[in-house]
């Protein structure tokens, strides 16, 4: 039972706190299950607490343009000739007019996103939700240090990705193909009718968010596909942010995607296509793939895989189904199941945190030990998102850098970060460090 | 981690002895070096290396092709032979080429006709173009098959926080971030406590320990060579010490990013040139750096894909087929571009829009892998590869 209890908590979450099992034994797996499968259910004070301190989160696109400028912007707004900026008495005098005026650089937007996430990872009692949030993001990944999405990405997790995770996957779907992050990261806001197609977000819509690589699409459709989110653009990436449809650059004419004909004009061109591929067996099975993968097995079961796909197309691509599914199926519940999985840095740090009853504000020291692991948080460059894979994790390189998060973490010594330790300082670095712990 | 370094020694009969009894034994040793660097992300091989005597170039690429170098005004490509050029931002690797130590390999790369990023770098890393069902890399597949007595963990490396494919497998391979942050350090942790570590990870400290009694801590590159200060530069510049410290490195690993420019890449100078340059200088200042070393070192370069021959609708280019490789050192025949040119007019294109493919990648590195390494047989490195016929770079 206490197996079960550790494996499920390892699962939908970031691993067990010291008193968690007990709770969970008391409610029973179902009921906890249950909870976590809805999080708008569950209280969550403390974490949201702990969030209120954390000013971009809440902010809309165009606020966190104005405070949290570009130092470019700033130089060009007081004429300062270009590289000039670099200069040491103009950067001073740059960085002192942010400070007077309550302004913050860029940056500080990546390390609020990262602070965000570690301590709704370690804090939140929706521990469901945020397994998800990760595997969403990660799934539709976004980089952001390219350029426009340092300011995209905040409203991209908060607005796009985090209000879907258990929902319908085609809702998902829509919002990140509406979204500017999205669109700015893959180059779709330029593609055009008049100047060209871009076949950037085309492509990897199919490759990698819904059909898969070997989803049986074509360069023609590829192609097809970039003529009908012609238009799919961003009222000024820098300046507005928001999503605007362009019906001058959008390509009116007739497209063929998959075997489809594709004639409904304007911005249902491109929702037609996302309808198509969310309703195409080929995502089913993709997605459930992905799903097996990341709460199962490295090797997903292939029969489990199916049913997920199955309740896929019976439920219009509904995850908290497919979730339910997966959590109860005799694969996920299998001897063989339990530990098969490698933690990524993100979830080592996290775990570990948790499992010696700590607490965390998500400072920048810890965020850049987890890159150090191998795992810079929001800045994975390729839209293939981190593998979900042990052998990706676990070089030797990231094997020290793990031992010396063990032995900074038990010392107490991670700025904004405090365990509590029971035992002596030794005994639990070896503990976060065994291989063991590297499992969940 | 399937397979721990004891193991591996275990069922290959190396005593791990040898090297920590003896970590000296490399000094001083000739010995052929392969380093490898993958550009991830596509790089345009036609802005690396320009066809400017090919007419149809500056027909399809208006906004972003390189003038030629007899144009007047602007940056111009940097003559080879009359028919290619340079990128203006590779210029630091221009008196390479004309010492005869860098070599050009036009029209290259994957055959599979795949335009996916992922599915391409893993098809180049396992070296299984249109085979995803290896599961090893290329590189460890060669130390596979030529395992020696007196191996050392650092005989294949990787610069950065995870082991790339070409370096997955049964060998031991080392990927750290920096040298210097490759122990157990600070923070409360006592000798005692390391040790408890070594019999977690033995493989991995067996490589701490080596690391340390080398202590290449202070480096100070050879020749005033000037690394960019960039991830890919210090990789570089890491590699270098690593050669230097004689711990018995034979392979490397690098990567260097930003290639996939599907919006406003640029001419002469622009987002591409910028990334150009950082690739170019890099490979100057470890070709400079190593010096005299060289001459028992070969760097190569690879990309999963070319880009598509006519620029798109954002002033970039879209994903295409064949790109180009460099092949650097002192034992290439170098100062001149090989492979054939398949021309750029419309009926000669890939798949009507491509950079057509004259020669595989796996043609490069198995000639280097046997003429350089003194590989024996690259069957097994490259299973299910018929040899088109070796380039002669060496």
């Amino acid at each position: 039972m206490q197996d079960a209890i550790t494996h499920l908590l390892n699962r939908i979450g970031f691993g067990p706190r010291p008193d968690d099992i007990e709770r969970v034994q008391e409610a029973g797996i179902q009921k906890y299950l249950d909870q976590q499968l809805h999080p708008e259910r569950i209280h969550d004070a403390v974490a949201e607490a702990r969030l209120a301190s954390i000013p971009s989160l809440t902010m809309r696109t165009p606020q966190l343009l104005e405070s949290y400028p570009a130092v470019q912007k700033l130089a060009r707004q007081f004429r300062i000739r270009q590289g000039d900026e670099n200069k040491r008495d103009v950067r001073r005098q740059v960085l002192a007019y942010y400070e007077e005026n309550g302004l913050n650089l860029p940056q500080r937007l990546l390390q609020e996103l990262e602070s965000q996430k570690i301590v709704r990872a370690v804090h939140s009692e929706r521990q469901l939700q945020e397994v998800m949030t990760d595997f969403w993001f990660n799934h539709f990944n976004v980089f952001w240090s390219k350029n426009a999405d340092r300011w995209l990405t905040t409203a991209y997790e908060m607005n796009a990705i985090r209000p879907n995770v258990l929902g319908k996957f085609k809702d998902l779907l829509m919002a990140t193909a509406k979204s500017p992050a999205m669109l700015f990261y893959l180059d779709n806001f330029l593609s055009s009718s008049l100047k060209g197609i871009n076949e950037n977000y085309a492509r990897e819509l199919m490759e990698l968010h819904t059909l898969g690589v070997d989803g049986g699409y074509t360069q023609k459709d590829v192609q097809e596909v970039a003529r009908a989110f012609t238009g799919w653009s961003i009222d000024g990436p820098q300046r507005n942010g928001e999503f605007m449809f362009r019906p001058r650059i959008h390509d009116d004419g007739e497209k063929i995607v998959l075997g489809h004909r594709i004639n409904a004009g304007g911005i249902k061109d491109g929702e037609m296509v996302l309808e198509i591929l969310a309703r195409h067996p080929g995502t089913a099975h993709f997605i459930s793939t992905k799903l097996v993968r990341r709460f199962v097995s490295d090797n997903p079961p292939e029969a489990l895989v199916k049913r997920v796909a199955d309740v896929f197309r019976k439920t219009d691509g509904d995850i908290r189904e497919m979730m339910r599914t997966i959590v109860t199926s005799p694969e996920f519940n299998s001897a063989e199941a339990q530990g098969a999985k490698t933690k990524t840095p993100f979830e080592f740090a996290v775990s570990s945190i948790r499992v010696l009853d700590g607490s965390t504000d998500g400072s920048r020291q810890l965020a850049q030990a987890i890159a150090r692991m191998g795992q810079p948080l929001y800045q994975c460059q390729p839209p293939t998102g981190f593998p979900d894979r042990a052998d990706h994790w676990m070089s030797n390189g990231a094997v020290v850098e793990r031992l010396n998060f063990a032995v900074a973490l038990s010392a107490n010594r991670i700025p904004g970060t405090t365990v509590r330790i029971d035992d002596s300082m030794k005994s639990i670095a070896l503990k976060l460090g065994s291989p063991e712990f590297q499992k969940r | 981690m399937v397979v721990t370094r004891r193991d591996f020694l275990k069922s290959s009969g190396l005593a791990l002895a040898t090297f920590v009894a003896a970590p000296n034994v490399w000094a001083g040793k000739e010995h052929p070096i392969i380093i490898a660097i993958f550009q991830r992300g596509a790089a345009d091989g036609l802005s690396m290396v320009v066809p400017f005597g090919d007419k149809h170039y500056y027909s399809v690429r208006q906004q972003i092709a390189i003038p030629e170098p007899l144009s007047s005004g602007g940056e111009r490509a940097i003559d080879l032979d009359g028919f290619f050029g340079l990128h203006p931002a590779l210029d630091s690797v221009k008196p390479i080429y004309d010492q005869g130590h860098l070599a050009i390999v036009h029209a290259a790369g994957s055959p599979d006709n795949t335009r996916s990023h992922f599915d391409a770098q893993d098809y180049m890393e396992s070296g299984t173009p249109g085979n995803k069902g290896v599961a090893d890399g290329w590189l460890n597949r060669y130390i596979q098959a030529h395992l020696e007595s007196d191996s050392t963990p650092f005989r294949a490396i990787a610069i950065g926080a995870n082991t790339p494919r070409s370096l997955m497998g049964t060998a031991p391979a080392v990927a750290m971030n920096r040298i210097a942050d490759f122990g157990v350090h600070g923070g409360g942790a006592t000798p005692e406590m390391e040790n408890a570590f070594a019999e977690m990870y033995r493989d991995t400290f067996d490589a701490v320990k080596l690391l340390r009694r080398a202590n290449p801590q202070q480096y100070e590159p050879a020749h005033g060579a000037n690394y960019p200060n960039s991830p890919y530069g210090q990789a570089l510049l890491q590699i270098a010490q690593l050669v230097k410290a004689d711990i018995g490195l034979e392979v490397a690993f690098a990567d260097v990013g930003g290639w996939d420019t599907h919006a406003n890449q640029g001419s002469s100078r622009g987002q591409l040139a910028n990334h150009l340059k950082e690739f170019g200088d890099g490979l100057a200042a470890l070709y400079r750096d190593l010096d005299d070393r060289m001459r028992n070192i070969v760097i190569v370069t690879m990309t999963e894909f070319g880009r598509a021959v006519r620029q798109n609708g954002s002033g970039g280019t879209d994903h295409g087929h064949a790109s180009c490789m460099f092949v650097c050192g002192g034992p290439v025949k170098g100062g001149k571009v090989y492979g054939r040119w398949p021309g750029l007019a419309p009926e000669q294109l890939f798949e009507g829009r491509d950079l057509a493919l004259t020669t595989d990648f796996r043609d490069v590195l198995a000639e280097l892998l046997v003429k350089h390494m003194g590989a024996k047989d690259v069957s097994k490195v490259f299973p299910q590869f018929r040899p088109g016929g070796t380039l002669k770079l060496l």
